[in-house]
Order: C-alpha cells, then sequence, then structure tokens
C-alpha cells in the first residue's frame, strides 16, 4: 500500500509491511462498524415519522447531488495530492491537498445550510425517531468530515513548515484512507438516505 | 443573571450530600486519596509516581497501573455486593433494611457497571500488557502511545464512576441502563448521565487497546513464531480483541444514542415520537453479550497456560483449541437475542437464538476436555493457579449448564428477571472470569515483580473465595426457581425466602475474608520477598517465551531476538542444550515517557462531567484541550529515545549476576 517504509533496526523480521497502516485499516474498519450501527438504527426508525413528514417530502435530490459531486470530486483531489507525494513533489501535493480542503469545507457548509433548513421549518431531531436517526447518520458523518478536515489542516501546516518528510508522507496516505472511507460512507448514505427515502422505501 | 447557575449548568452544593451511608462512602474515598497523597508527600515520592509510572509508556508499567486500578475497583464493586446481600437478608416483612429503594437501585447498578468495565476490563488489559508482548518475543507494543491513553481513558471514566459517589448520584437504572427507564423523562437526574459517560469514554479507550494489540500480535511477533506456534494465551487475546473490534463500536453507538436522547431530545429510546426501546436493548445486548466472551477468552487463554505448565505437559488440542476460540467468536455474535426471548420476537426467531446459545456449548466443551485430557497423566503441581482452575472447572461447569437451560425459550420465559439468572451469570464471570485473572496473577506475577506469592495465603485465599462463592449464589438459584426477582429491596416474610438469603449473605462474608487474605497474600510476600525471590527467571518450569527472559525483564524485554522454531519455544530451548551463541548487543530504542495520554484523559474528563451537569464551557475546554494536545503529540518528531549496545550489555550482565 504505502511505499513510504520506516526502517526501524528493532523491528522484527517477521513483519513485511507496516504496522501502522494495518492499525489505520483495523480502525477504519471499526468505523465501519459504528456507521454500520448507525445505518441499523436508521432502517429501524426510518418510517416512524410519528406524523411528521417523511423522507419523501423533506429530501431535495438535486441539492444532495451537487454534495455528493463535490465530495467525490475532493476525493479525486485527494487521490491527486497522493500522487504528488509519490513523486516527491511538495508544491504539488500542497496545491492539491488545499483543493481537497476547499471542497470539503464546501461540503460541510452545504451540509449545515441543509440541516439549518429543516431546523427552521420545524423538522429538527426532536420532531420525530425519523429525523433523530437521519440527523444523527448524516450528522456523524459530518462530524468525521470535520474531524478530517482538522487533520487535513495539521498536515498542509506540516507540508509547508518541514516539507515532504517520510512521516508526514506516510500521515498523508493514512488521511488518504481516510478520506476515501468517508465517501464510501457518504456513497451509502446517498443511495439509502436520499435515494430510497426519494422513493419511498 | 446568576452567574453561579452558568458557570457550573445543574450542579449545586446539594450534590454533596445524599444522606449518612453514602457519606460513609465519600469519606472513606476522601481519607483513602488523603492517605496515599500523605504517604507519598512523606516518603517524597512524587517524583518518581510521575517519572517512573503515571507517564511511563512501557506496557508492563501500564499493565501493573490496570491491575493496581482494578483491584482498587474490585474492593468497591465487593462493598456493594455486601451491601446489596445485606438489604436483601433483612428487608423482610416490616423491616425495610438499612437503604432505601432509590439507593439500593444505584448500588445494585453501580456493582454491575464496575465489576464489569473496571475490575474485569482492567484485570483483562492489566494480563494483556504485562504477558501478550513478552509472550510473541517482542519487544513494545505496535502503538505505546495509544496504549497508555486506553489506560488513561480507564482511568478517567473509572473516576467519573466514583466522582457520582461523591458529587450527585449514580444511575438507578441497572447496570445497561435500560429505557425508557434511563430515559430523561424517568430519570431526570444525573445518575444515567453519569453511567453513559463513564462506560463510553472508557469504552473508547478499550476500542484503542483492541486495535493496538491485534496489531501488536499479527505484525510485531518474533522472527519464526507462525500463527499456529502462538501460546494459547496470545491466541485467546486476539480472539478477544477481535471481538472488542466488531463490538465497542456499537457500544460507543447506543450509549451516544441515549446520550442524545437524554440532552439534545431526540427520539431513539423514547417510548414516544416513534422512538424504539427495544432497539436499545437489542443494540446494547449486540455488544453486551460478545462483551461477555471478551472478557472470558484470556480467562480461557490463562487456564491453558497454567495447566499446560502446571501438568508438565504440552497443552492437548492444541489446534481445536484455536478452532474451539474462532467458533465462540463467531457464534458470540449470534446469540444476542437470548437476552430477550420474552420482547415477542415470535417462536421461530426465538428457536433461532436458543438453538446457536445452545451451540456455543460445544466449543466450550472442547476447551474443558481438552484441559482435562492435558491433565490426564501428567505430573500435576497443585499449586495455587492450578486450585483457581479446578474450581473454575467445577464452578463453570454448574453456571454452565444453568445457562443452557436457561437458552431454551420456555424456561426462560419463567426464569428470566430472576435469581437463578443472576446465579448463572455470576458463575460465569467469577467462577470463569475472575478465577481465571487470578490464576493468571498468582502465575505471572513472579514474572512481574521478580518473586512468588506466597503459596499458603494464597490457598486460604482461593477456598475462602470457591466455598463462600458457591455458598453465595447456590441459593440464588433455589431463590429464583421459588420465583425471586432480580433487584428486589424488600419481599414478604411469609415467602420464607430469608434463610437462604441469610445464607448467601454469609456467603458474600466469607468471600470477602478471602479478599483479605489476598491482600495479606501480598504483604507477606511483600516482606518476604527475599525467601520468595525468583532466581531464574522461570520459576514454574515454564514453556513459553516470557519465562525466557528475567523477572522482572528489563524495559526491552529480550536483548537478543532469536528466532524460534517451535510452539513451547522456551521449553524447547531448556530441552535441546543448544549451545548459545555470544551474540553482539544492539541498540534498542523505545519510547519516550509522556504525559500526553494523562492530559488526554483528563480532558475527556471534563467533557463527561460537563455533560453530566451540563457545563458547556467545561466540554469545550475539554474538546479544544483533546485537539491541541492530539496535534501537539503528532508534531514530537522524536517520540523515542535509544538504548546504546553497551548500556543493554551492563543491564544483561547486572541480570545474570542477580541469577549468579
Amino acid at each position: 500500500m504505502s511505499e513510504v517504509v520506516t526502517t526501524g533496526q528493532n523491528t522484527p523480521q517477521i513483519e513485511m509491511t507496516d504496522k501502522t497502516t494495518l492499525g489505520f485499516w483495523i480502525y477504519l474498519m471499526t468505523d465501519c462498524v459504528l456507521f454500520a450501527s448507525l445505518f441499523a438504527t436508521y432502517a429501524v426508525l426510518h418510517t416512524n415519522t410519528f406524523g411528521g413528514p417523511s423522507g419523501k417530502e423533506l429530501f431535495n435530490l438535486s441539492f444532495v447531488l451537487i454534495e455528493t459531486l463535490i465530495l467525490l470530486t475532493s476525493s479525486f483531489s485527494c487521490g491527486l495530492t497522493i500522487l504528488a507525494v509519490r513523486k516527491r513533489n511538495n508544491a504539488l501535493a500542497q496545491t492539491w491537498l488545499s483543493v481537497t480542503f476547499l471542497l470539503g469545507i464546501l461540503f460541510l457548509l452545504l451540509e449545515l445550510s441543509e440541516f439549518r433548513h429543516l431546523v427552521v421549518e420545524g423538522n429538527s431531531w426532536r420532531r420525530s425517531g425519523f429525523l433523530s436517526a437521519y440527523f444523527t447518520l448524516v450528522g456523524t458523518h459530518g462530524l468525521h468530515i470535520t474531524a478530517g478536515l482538522l487533520w487535513l489542516a495539521v498536515l498542509r501546516w506540516n507540508l509547508l513548515k518541514r516539507g515532504l518528510t517520510d512521516i508526514t508522507a506516510k500521515r498523508l496516505t493514512m488521511f488518504s484512507l481516510f478520506w476515501h472511507f468517508l465517501d464510501l460512507i457518504w456513497i451509502f448514505i446517498f443511495s439509502i438516505v436520499y435515494l430510497f427515502g426519494v422513493i419511498g422505501v | 443573571m446568576n452567574l453561579g447557575i452558568d458557570l457550573l449548568g445543574r450542579l449545586t452544593v446539594h450534590a454533596l450530600f445524599n444522606g449518612p451511608i453514602v457519606a460513609i462512602g465519600q469519606v472513606t474515598m476522601v481519607l483513602v486519596a488523603l492517605a496515599a497523597a500523605a504517604a507519598l508527600t512523606y516518603f517524597k515520592r512524587w517524583r518518581w509516581l510521575w517519572k517512573e509510572w503515571l507517564t511511563s509508556l512501557d506496557p508492563k508499567r501500564i499493565g501493573v497501573m490496570y491491575l493496581v486500578v482494578a483491584f482498587a475497583m474490585l474492593l468497591r464493586g465487593i462493598s456493594d455486593a455486601a451491601m446489596i446481600r445485606l438489604q436483601q437478608a433483612t428487608s423482610v416483612g416490616t423491616s425495610h433494611g438499612f437503604l432505601s429503594s432509590d439507593h439500593f437501585q444505584q448500588v445494585f447498578s453501580a456493582h454491575g457497571s464496575i465489576m464489569i468495565f473496571f475490575v474485569g476490563m482492567g484485570f483483562m488489559f492489566g494480563l494483556i500488557n504485562l504477558i501478550v508482548p513478552l509472550q510473541i518475543g517482542a519487544r513494545d507494543v505496535a502503538f505505546p502511545f495509544i496504549n497508555a491513553l486506553s489506560f488513561w481513558l480507564f482511568v478517567a471514566g473509572m473516576l467519573l464512576i466514583n466522582t457520582s459517589l461523591m458529587i450527585g448520584d449514580f444511575s438507578a437504572a441497572g447496570w445497561l441502563a435500560y429505557p425508557p427507564l434511563s430515559e430523561l423523562k424517568y430519570s431526570p437526574g444525573v445518575g444515567v448521565d453519569y453511567w453513559i459517560w463513564s462506560l463510553q469514554i472508557a469504552g473508547v479507550g478499550s476500542l484503542l487497546s483492541g486495535i493496538n494489540f491485534t496489531t501488536t500480535i499479527l505484525k510485531m511477533r518474533r522472527a519464526g513464531m507462525t500463527l499456529m506456534k502462538m501460546p494459547m494465551f496470545v491466541w485467546s487475546v486476539l480472539g478477544s480483541m477481535s471481538l472488542v473490534m466488531f463490538a465497542f463500536p456499537i457500544l460507543t453507538v447506543t450509549l451516544a444514542l441515549l446520550a442524545l436522547d437524554r440532552s439534545l431530545g431526540m427520539h431513539f429510546f423514547t417510548a414516544d415520537f416513534g422512538g424504539n426501546p427495544m432497539m436499545y436493548v437489542n443494540l446494547i445486548w449486540a455488544w453486551g453479550h460478545p462483551e461477555v466472551y471478551i472478557l472470558i477468552l484470556p480467562a480461557f487463554g490463562v487456564f491453558s497456560e497454567v495447566v499446560a505448565t502446571f501438568s508438565r505437559k504440552r497443552l492437548f488440542g492444541y489446534t481445536s483449541m484455536v478452532w474451539a476460540i474462532w467458533a465462540i467468536v463467531l457464534l458470540s455474535f449470534i446469540v444476542w437475542l437470548h437476552h430477550f426471548f420474552t420482547m415477542g420476537a415470535g417462536a421461530d426467531v426465538n428457536a433461532f437464538f436458543g438453538i446457536m446459545t445452545m451451540i456455543i456449548a460445544v466449543p466450550t466443551g472442547v476447551k474443558l476436555f481438552n484441559w482435562l485430557f492435558t491433565m490426564y497423566r501428567g505430573r500435576i503441581k497443585f499449586a495455587t493457579p492450578m486450585l483457581w482452575f479446578l474450581g473454575f472447572v467445577v464452578i463453570f461447569t454448574i453456571g454452565g449448564m444453568a445457562g443452557v437451560l436457561l437458552a431454551i425459550p420456555p424456561a426462560d420465559f419463567q426464569l428470566h428477571n430472576s435469581l437463578f439468572l443472576v446465579a448463572h451469570f455470576h458463575m460465569m464471570i467469577v467462577g470463569g472470569v475472575l478465577f481465571g485473572y487470578f490464576a493468571g496473577l498468582t502465575y505471572w506475577f513472579p514474572k512481574i515483580f521478580g518473586f512468588t506469592l506466597h503459596e499458603g495465603l494464597g490457598k486460604c485465599a482461593f477456598w475462602c473465595w470457591a466455598g463462600g462463592f458457591v455458598l453465595a449464589f447456590t441459593p440464588l438459584y433455589i431463590l429464583g426457581l421459588m420465583g425471586a426477582t432480580r433487584r428486589l429491596d424488600h419481599y414478604d416474610a411469609s415467602l420464607g425466602w430469608q434463610p437462604l438469603f441469610i445464607v448467601a449473605g454469609v456467603g458474600v462474608a466469607i468471600v470477602i475474608a478471602g479478599i483479605g487474605f489476598q491482600v495479606l497474600q501480598l504483604v507477606v510476600s511483600v516482606i518476604q520477598r527475599k525467601q520468595h525471590l525468583d532466581s531464574t527467571g522461570d520459576p514454574w518450569n515454564g514453556r513459553t517465551l516470557e519465562w525466557a527472559t528475567s523477572s522482572p525483564p528489563p524495559a526491552y524485554n529480550f536483548a537478543h531476538l532469536t528466532p524460534v522454531n517451535s510452539r513451547d519455544a522456551f521449553w524447547e530451548s531448556k530441552h535441546t542444550k543448544a549451545k548459545k551463541s555470544e551474540e553482539e548487543y544492539e541498540v534498542i530504542s523505545l519510547p519516550k515517557n509522556t504525559g500526553i495520554p494523562i492530559y488526554i484523559a483528563a480532558f475527556a474528563f471534563c467533557i463527561g462531567f460537563a455533560f453530566v451537569w451540563h457545563i458547556t464551557w467545561l466540554g469545550l475546554v475539554g474538546v479544544v484541550g483533546i485537539l491541541g494536545c492530539i496535534i501537539i503529540r503528532s508534531n514530537d518528531e522524536h517520540p523515542e529515545h535509544d538504548l546504546s549496545a553497551a548500556r543493554v550489555e551492563k543491564l544483561e550482565k547486572i541480570a545474570k549476576r542477580k541469577y549468579a
């Protein structure tokens, strides 16, 4: 996976691939279980509108499609960052990282405006079990995006101050795993929450 | 505006006063803390404590700290148990015992939560930290910093749950806080919030540990140690940590959703607005059932090591043991519904979960028979760890058969929520988990501290524990069959239950005597440590790699990483008489000490406390503090320091001289 292999003289011989990469993958899988639990609660509660509006009445698919495309593009620019890292091109890596950051911020702002719109219309998480589950699932993804953006900002700062060291390169690889993972989760949110919601399944 | 209310949320000075019985607990805790502080000041040990222990990233030190916390919590948990027993033995007919209903509910909720999260998990992670790196022949864990963070989050959770005794009150909704009772409408106080946040913080620590030790076992093994050459304890830990990775995220979500219900007015588990309380019960047991196996698997691992060592034989059926572990891991995820057969899921669903539950007895039985076959024709030495094993076999088998009985849905309809169930799961958790960890502690004590524990007092402790335990819980089976439900704070005299409750109370008194013997054993062993010195590094004629290094091991565990080529690597090396080649010493890099895990845990505690008392600014301080700590740590470019080859050689010479 990662081309950056740290060579500590004390690492046992059996260690063929990097332990940090494996550890991070395992962390992502636990996060996957976390989202799976939230998807399960959403599946249980998505019809429990308690007389309130259902997803069919609330969701604006074209708006969400724009959000989705922005997030997917940020994943693409994140991939370009890693290509630049592999070519050891610090300036290019910084540029693409900044693009990723801006797209991420844009996604987050759109999501917040969507939330705000719902709350203003009187459809907050207090309205029904369905809306609680919706806000929590989508909001947890948003919280992950926020954490990712913070991480990204620190990495961007590291690139500026220290240049493309082995450690930063490795962290960028981890970050890209994280960012693509969030993309994947969003695809599921888009399909299960929004598409199925609009169809009314 | 009243500034005081804004600054302290709903916290007022009244939170400190909760009646005379709580005051006894409060005063005791304050006195213990003051005594500890005074002792540290008198002996001028504060610096030593901070530099050598609290900031250490050495898993051996962290392991010892886990054990200390877990033992302290065992004392708290057993006090709660004694209060429950005393209440139930006396609160009959016109007498209402010494506890109010509400206080009684808090006591049993605290007892369960503390015993599972801070005693069971504490002893487990303590032993794992101490032994896993040694057994796989490694010098450290995969992520030493995260390991320390896990421990300190565990401590933050522990402090929060004990803060509930000092400030405010604890949950009165049972150890799993079922809604709608645990919702704001029915539990408006701070108790359930204390429960949520202490478990949430400690749970995140456990999850990080799960990731850490899985990576450690998969990536850090000594050259030549293939998976099927790992010691059985390591296998069992790998199984247990896999369960942690899959189960703990569910707990995190469940607790978070309940917290959202309580603090943001959401409707996940409320009885109205489209909430679904049974979803909580499903979720919590999707974590809760694997949790039991998280606790028991490492105990099974300990027994595998103990039985093989004290029978002077190879473990019987190694391969089947490994497969039994993984069968248990898999099955433990498809039995959760047996905790609530009465939910009304229907006969088909109940039948499926009933049968799955019965099937899980098969791999467990495989393990039991393998241990017995290991003993068969072995030269058995009845040392204390072996006694804990034998006690386990008897108690665990009885409890297990009661469990299979409960797995039959129609029987469960009669017995669920009764003291029969309470007796069953205590026989599994105490007779299985705790006895296993006590066996492990006695077995590995010389490796950790360099001297063995006093055998005679250890045997006294065992007999008090085993005898008292059987005496305490056998009556509960009978009471359960007579119709006594769990969590009773009062019952009618005409039921005729009181004699049995009194017998159970006597049993607990004997168990407490057992704990007394354990304390005495520790004190006497420390005083007489010169006589019990482990001068060989291998006091039991052991089989696995942890015995190949000195006791206690140096910070780097092993000076040389000699490849291994068999299952019982150390046993093999003792018996092949291979000429030891004088290898060159090498530079070893070890993680530097750091206080950052403690700071992060302190901020996590602030977040928990802020959620309990609705103190917004404190929560924000916690979040910003944690982020700041992580950023500072990630910018530390030199988290390790090197031990020169000459220094390693010197340390090794000192250790050898001790053995000469």
